[in-house]
């Protein structure tokens, strides 16, 4: 479809005014953490390095930092088991309430953050009697993310079809030599990407941790939203920011890839 | 010849059923194998044969009758724990290990070390003349390389008999009819049964010491591939395996002067100009002359009604485009004639919309 001048014009403008809408407050933050100035004035008075020097020697947003980490980890691996084994079991397995099964794992995703953060909070505290830590927040966290690893897993397994763990089975491999030899490798991919995207969705989540976090525990998000009105944090809170949003994109970015890879070579 | 008689059976099906739903894929088959024979199940899509070989290698439980092999009944027993192999249509290699490592891995599986089962598969490569290949991947050789790896990685166990689901349904004529001798004489090597699966009924023809043909689930007629062809008994078999003039009660009577439903063969039939001819005639109208290079297909509209289809070898009379339209007498040896059993079937292999070939999913 060919378009006029005027239509090419218009349409790149447009595009052009979004995206500016979307990143240019990203790269004002991104600014601002090099600005002389504590309050975020604009346009910055100077430049320095100064905030970034005193970020990474900020022993608080060090440790909430160490906590994203870790918690993100923690519900990524957790995800990725529990995800390949219902995946494979919606995929390979035919039983009751299979199609109730995949809609109720895929739902957390959808799920408003605080009503889950309400609901698992309350669960937590009242019902399990559990008191609240980074491991209520990873459990909470690995809620959504198996959700990534489940999407990704269950493409390649419909994709796979069954005729390789048929030839498997067929040679004499038992039904675990066969995932360790030949499901797995071929699921390795899928595995990566779906756990990447399940990383960065952790990495940066606020409103389910907000409910499931016990009280002295910081991640990086939280530390952020804990500190941006305090006073003269607000460059190191800029610093962090960057941080946050280069741990999350990355990731995603990779992922991207591999998916798109993945898509030429077939 | 196998002579299939004298021979301890190998492979045993009692009323075997298997249902997919409401649909009967393979309804109540009795069938029984001999060691080292080279045994065919030929039918058109959807007529069971291949669910009947998926059976046997235990991807699917039927849903009634048994399935024995070499005397025991292995109708609930996994496929890792019986002693047959399968050679899949796609070939199923894995993709991402080297043909090596495909041909090895039944012998890994096995808790073979790794320097024996590689000598192995380097041996079993070496048979199928694939040796210089061993370290590619399957994505890097041609569909005849592929299925000669799938054959090696199937054999390399040592199975006492080895199924074959449409083997070489994806290869092209001329490496279908090379790779077929390369089956027949692997069998004859390795002295096992063979249990191959195909909708070819030239191929099926060539290869096999007796051919079942399937359909609607069932088995339609059980013989060589002699018998087969000779005596049909039904005008699907007698459709399916080459070709026939079916002959159905009303042109039995007027044709022959006697009831029933017959086939006639082509290349039984002969052709004269105007109206000279022996044994039973009938007259017709050319209506299609096709040159096929050793012989030509001629098709007439008899009088009586039907149109039929006669093969006329090469050099003896002429026909030719401009021959159509003109008149001819046909005319066939009484005895050329064969008698069916009335159709329970409609003469012509079922139409595409016929349940697909049911797989598990």
């Amino acid at each position: 479809m060919r378009l006029g001048r005027l239509s090419k014009v218009t349409l790149g403008a447009i595009t052009g005014l979004v995206l500016a809408l979307i990143y240019v407050p990203l790269l004002v933050v991104l600014v601002n953490s090099f600005s002389t100035s504590k309050n975020l004035v604009w346009p910055p008075p100077g430049f320095t390095l100064e905030w970034w020097g005193k970020a990474f020697r900020n022993a608080g947003a060090l440790e909430a930092l160490w906590t994203s980490v870790l918690v993100a980890l923690s519900s990524t691996i957790i995800a990725l088991v529990l995800g390949t084994l219902i995946s494979i079991a919606l995929q390979r397995y035919q039983f009751f309430g299979r199609d109730t099964v995949s809609l109720l794992v895929i739902l957390p995703i959808a799920l408003p953050g605080i009503v889950t953060g309400i609901a698992l909070n309350n669960a937590f505290r009242t019902i399990l009697d559990l008191k609240l830590t980074i491991l209520t927040v990873i459990i909470a966290h690995a809620t959504f993310c198996i959700v990534t690893v489940f999407n990704n897993v269950l493409a390649r397994l419909r994709r796979m079809g069954t005729n390789f763990e048929e030839a498997s089975s067929d040679l004499g491999a038992g039904l675990w030599t066969t995932f360790r030899l030949v499901t797995f490798p071929q699921l390795r991919s899928a595995l990566f990407a779906g756990g990447l995207l399940a990383f960065a969705l952790s990495f940066d989540e606020i409103v389910v941790t907000t409910f499931t976090i016990g009280g002295g525990v910081e991640t990086l998000p939280i530390w952020i939203l804990n500190n941006l009105f305090r006073p003269n944090q607000a460059p190191v809170v800029s610093v962090i920011a960057v941080v946050l949003v280069v741990v999350s994109v990355i990731p995603i970015y990779i992922a991207q890839r591999i998916a798109g890879s993945e898509q030429t070579r077939r | 010849m196998i002579d299939h008689t004298s021979r301890p059976v190998a492979i045993e099906l009692s009323a075997l059923t298997k249902r997919f739903g409401d649909m009967a894929a393979v309804d109540g088959v009795d069938l029984q194998i001999a060691e080292g024979e080279f045994f065919s199940m030929l039918g058109p899509s959807g007529s069971g044969k291949t669910t009947v070989l998926r059976l046997i290698a235990g991807f699917e439980q039927p849903t009634s009758g048994t399935v024995s092999l070499f005397g025991r009944d292995v109708t609930t027993v996994a496929p890792f724990d019986r002693d047959v192999n399968t050679v899949f249509q796609d070939y199923a290699l894995f993709p991402h290990m080297s043909v090596l490592d495909n041909v090895a891995y039944g012998l890994r599986v096995r808790g073979m070390s790794r320097i024996t089962r590689h000598a192995r598969a380097r041996e079993a490569l070496d048979r199928v003349r694939l040796a210089d290949f061993a370290d590619r991947k399957p994505t890097q050789l041609s569909g005849g390389q592929r299925q000669r790896v799938a054959l090696a990685r199937a054999t390399v166990v040592e199975p006492k008999a080895l199924l074959l689901d449409e083997p070489l349904g994806a290869l092209d004529l001329k490496l279908r009819e090379q790779l077929q001798v390369e089956l027949k004489e692997l069998q004859r090597s390795l002295g096992i049964t063979f249990i191959f699966v195909t909708h070819d009924q030239e191929e099926a023809l060539t290869l096999s010491d007796r051919i079942a043909v399937f359909n609607n689930g069932r088995i339609e007629q059980l013989g060589t591939p002699a018998e087969l062809y000779e005596r049909p008994v039904s005008p699907f078999v007698a459709s399916f395996v080459g070709t026939s003039n079916i002959f159905d009660d009303a042109v039995s009577l007027a044709l022959l002067g006697r009831r029933g439903t017959h086939s006639l063969r082509p290349e039984r039939i002969g052709l004269t100009v105007g109206d000279t001819a022996d044994g039973i005639t009938a007259p017709g109208t050319i209506a299609e002359v096709i040159y096929l290079g050793t012989n030509t297909r001629i098709l007439v509209d008899l009088d009586a009604g039907q149109r039929i289809t006669v093969l006329a070898p090469y050099g003896r009379e002429r026909f030719s485009d401009h021959d159509r339209g003109a008149r001819v007498t046909a005319s066939w040896r009484d005895a050329d004639v064969i008698s069916l059993q009335s159709p329970t079937t409609p003469p012509t292999a079922p139409s595409e919309k016929t349940p697909i070939e049911m797989r598990s999913r």
